[in-house]
């Protein structure tokens, strides 16, 4: 029986409440889409359009859903968070601490890796390619391959619902040496290791693969300085994946290795070092911070200059705070652990350095304000949530910097005002930016505008409750109250903050049902907010250029670039683009990915519970599609001038 | 043609992922700079160190590398015969390299020097297998390229994946070169 099930047992199965009720939902919703797929007939269509496609149009979309459905599961924790927070004073409450811990770190894992990445690797692949007047990406099927890891982590990390009913405890970075097995027996530590380690070399995949993309496909004419924003601050964004995320897997492995085969890297005995994974997992986690933030300000770029009407002011120096954020965001990872003591000095000098992104950060902002300046500013729902990031963002930016004062820091460490500085950026920065993008481009992934006054009540909303429920917070850490408790004294006096703060929520909450219902009207309708022209927000960039949604293959005809902006300078000197087709190879769909996937999936599964055998037959597995593929050279088909001829007339 | 040429962006990503694999090496060299003289106790680099033997496997290791390149010199001269020989002799050479870790670390198991004993010794095994499960990666990889090239003949796919085979083999030769200073002569000699 251990051989074959190594730690799984009946025990393992789900008797507790919430196990028991995420067993029966994901069950039941597994259930219904199985039953509407096959009733409809669509098991086809979903197979070959879809899952097994490796058009980049098709992968963001994708991307957004699982990144959608992620956040309603991220946005549940929070709320169990938020309330078991209102009822903790004086010992009440309705979790027990192991639970609150369960979900409070289940909800920063979620939160960052499969919503904010999930969304921004959306974007990318839908925009990039379209920006710099491309077919494809440079590896489809890396493409594909690192999307299904990502799913099939987010899967994974879903699963302890039905297997175990533990997750990890220990905080979304899990450090050690309570990440041990010393102090963290269960599965729960691995089910966050594997689910982190799948979809982590997913991403690192896909920074590779947008890195050659950028590099090497662009159109021509399209010079490096010629690239739109959201493209190059896309490139630094991946280029900080690719020397970050490494770093992630190793520093996991390192942590599987001491629970797995009882090594001693981050344990308390036989001269193990803790406070070297609070090094390594931050030398990747701050810039990780970045890596989400960064992406959005190339959104923010785009939205700004769109909807002033102008080109973006300052473009060379936006280039250069983009990299340069990049470039300083890697050697600031010590000022998450200033109390750790690492002695004055060095402190100093990691606080200095951290300040030092506040100057690019800040270049940015009055490129942005130069190039409203003058403009004919249209206030349209992207434009929205840019002001109201600027606005958020800034108090964010400024609580940063105080943080990044050691001496003040000792005092705000591991407060609630630590907790109100990050989503000040990661909510107001990332997720508004997130919000921007998907109402700047919805109209290019569906050829429908989206319902204005539904989504202008969504941002009120988002706004006003965002401040409504972290504002509370500062005020909260400011009188002491540490973060991740779930419990406290009444005479403290804090209760009061956390209802506020829980109410903010449901503003918040009420906020993206406004969201949800913009996309419902806005689709039910969509005669009536249909967009035939491919280009409703008189847009500047490549993108706008194609129909709405643009064809398979993008451009019929790739088009020469004389200029930054691109499609603004043509439709400035009238010229249409000429219509001689010619023929081009476009790559073939494969089920390699998801094959590879499951196998990876099942892989995470069997070393979570220990059953080896299973663990070796999948990466035997793994191993045998890859030379499989190999042998598999035709991956490209050739699309004939005639064909796309017939499909450009349909439009 | 146009093709052929589409593929030569193949070589950038391989660079990147190099890169990506050399920062995993990065971390495993610094943890066990950290972590080397928290012996515990136990057994230190000075004992595990055996000169003779260490300077057989990087031997073995260079001449590998060196025989790889003379197998890309073969392929770019259309020599098949050659190529496949070299080649194998490449693998053949990886696998003996791996024969003399395996004996290494089974020496050490046997005397009751186990990864589990020390800090410092879960540093030394984890590098040297990750750097070992490398060569492996590539023996194994170097298999499957002559079955393409005995199937298919030097077709320019063939030799493009001798390419990337070369920069795989000569970087692992150049991580070996680092633990064979930093990790053997620096701790064994000073
Ligand atoms: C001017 C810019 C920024 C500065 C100066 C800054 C400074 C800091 C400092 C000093 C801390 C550590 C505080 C402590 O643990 O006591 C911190 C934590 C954090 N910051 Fe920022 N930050 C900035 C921007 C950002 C951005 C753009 C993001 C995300 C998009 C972000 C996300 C976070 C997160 C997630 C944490 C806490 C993580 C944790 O402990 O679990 N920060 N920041
Ligand atoms: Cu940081």
């Amino acid at each position: 029986m251990e051989f074959l099930f190594g730690r799984l047992t009946l025990g393992a199965l789900p008797h507790e409440w919430f196990t028991i009720g995420g067993t029966v939902f994901m069950t039941l919703a597994m259930i219904g889409v199985v039953a509407f797929l096959t009733r409809m007939k669509l098991w086809k269509w979903l197979w070959h359009d879809w899952l097994t496609s490796i058009d980049p149009k098709k992968i963001g979309i994708m991307y957004f859903i699982v990144a959608a459905l992620m956040l309603v599961r991220g946005g549940l924790d929070a709320g169990m968070i938020w309330l078991q927070q209102v009822m903790g004073a004086s010992s009440g409450g309705y979790l027990s601490a192991q639970h609150f811990q369960e979900i409070f770190t289940a909800h920063g894992v979620i939160m960052v890796f499969f919503v904010t990445m999930g969304f921004l690797f959306g974007f990318m692949n839908y925009i990039i390619p379209l920006q710099i007047g491309a077919r494809d990406l440079a590896s489809p099927f890396l493409n594909t391959l690192g999307f299904w890891l990502y799913v099939a982590g987010a899967i994974l990390i879903n699963m302890f619902f039905v297997f175990g009913g533990e997750f990890a405890a220990a905080g979304w970075l899990s450090i050690a040496p309570l990440s041990g097995l010393e102090y963290s027996p269960g599965v729960g530590m691995d089910y966050w290791i594997w689910s982190l380690q799948i979809s982590g070399i997913g991403t690192t995949l896909g920074g590779i693969n947008f890195i050659m993309t950028i590099l090497k496909m662009r159109a021509p004419g399209m010079t490096l300085m010629r690239m739109p924003i959201f493209t190059w601050a896309s490139l630094c964004s991946m280029v900080m994946v690719v020397i970050v995320f490494p770093l992630l897997t190793a520093t996991v492995a390192l942590l599987n290795l001491d629970r797995l085969l009882g090594m001693h890297f981050f344990t308390t005995t036989a001269g193990g070092n803790a406070m070297m994974y609070t090094n390594l997992i931050w030398m990747w986690g701050h810039p990780e911070v970045y890596i989400l933030m960064i992406p959005a300000l190339g959104v923010y770029s785009e939205v700004v200059a769109t909807f002033s009407g102008k080109r973006l002011a300052g473009y060379t120096s936006t280039v250069i705070a983009l990299n340069a954020i990049a470039i300083i965001s890697l050697f600031v990872w010590l000022h998450h652990f200033f109390t750790m003591g690492s002695g004055a000095n060095v402190n100093a000098v990691f606080g200095i350095s951290t300040m030092i992104i506040a100057i690019p950060t800040a270049v940015q902002l009055f490129n942005w304000v130069f190039t409203m300046r003058k403009g004919r500013i249209r206030f349209d729902t992207p434009m929205l949530w840019f002001l109201g990031f600027v606005f958020t963002f800034s108090v964010g930016g400024m609580t940063g910097v105080l943080l990044a004062v050691p001496p003040a820091d000792f005092q705000l460490h591991n407060s609630l005002f630590l907790v109100a500085h990050f989503h000040t950026m990661v909510i107001g920065g990332a997720l508004f930016g997130i919000f921007a993008g998907f109402s700047y481009w919805f109209p290019k992934f569906t050829g429908i505008k989206l319902n204005e006054r539904l989504g202008k009540y969504a941002f009120w909303f988002w706004i006003i409750g965002f401040w409504v429920s972290f504002g509370p917070l500062y005020i909260l850490g400011l009188m002491g109250a540490p973060r991740r408790l779930e419990r406290y004294d009444s005479v403290t006096g804090w209760q009061p903050l956390f209802v506020v703060s829980l109410i903010g929520f449901g503003i918040i909450c009420i906020g993206t049902a406004f969201l949800v219902a913009q996309i419902i009207v806005s689709i039910k309708n969509r005669k009536k907010y249909a967009d035939l022209t491919g280009d409703p927000w008189d847009g500047r960039t490549l993108e706008w250029s194609t129909s709405s949604p643009p064809p398979f293959y993008n451009f019929a005809v790739i088009p020469e670039v004389k200029n930054r902006d691109a499609f603004w300078e043509m439709k400035k000197e009238g010229k249409r683009i000429k219509s001689k087709y010619e023929d081009f190879e476009m790559p073939k769909g494969t089920a390699t990915g998801i094959y590879i996937a499951i196998f990876a999936f099942f892989f995470g599964f069997a070393m979570i519970w220990h059953i080896f055998w299973l663990a070796i037959a999948c990466a035997l597995g793994i191993v045998a599609f890859i030379i499989f593929r190999t042998f598999y050279e035709n991956t490209e088909y050739e699309m004939k001038a005639a064909e796309v001829e017939k499909v450009e007339r349909m439009r | 043609m146009h093709k052929e040429e589409s593929k030569e962006k193949v070589f950038l990503g391989f660079w990147i992922y190099m890169m990506t694999d050399l920062l995993m090496f990065a971390v495993l060299f610094a943890t066990y700079a950290v972590l080397k003289n928290s012996t515990y106790g136990g057994i230190t680099i000075r004992e595990i160190f055996d000169p003779p033997f260490v300077l057989v496997e990087t031997l073995i290791l260079l001449t590998s590398s060196f025989v790889c390149g003379l197998a890309l010199l073969f392929a770019k001269a259309m020599d098949q015969k050659k190529t496949i020989y070299f080649l194998a002799a490449t693998a053949l050479l990886g696998v003996a390299f791996l024969g003399m870790e395996i004996y290494e670390f089974s020496h050490l198991l046997s005397e009751g020097n186990s990864y589990t004993q020390s800090a410092f010794l879960s540093a030394f095994f984890t590098l040297l297998s990750f750097h070992g499960f490398h060569i492996l990666v590539g023996t194994v990889w170097i298999t499957i390229l002559l079955v393409h090239i005995a199937m298919r003949g030097l077709l320019p796919s063939n030799i493009r994946k001798i390419r990337l085979l070369g920069i795989f083999w000569h970087f692992l030769d150049v991580v070996w070169i680092f633990i064979f200073t930093i990790v053997y002569l620096l701790g064994g000699i000073l």
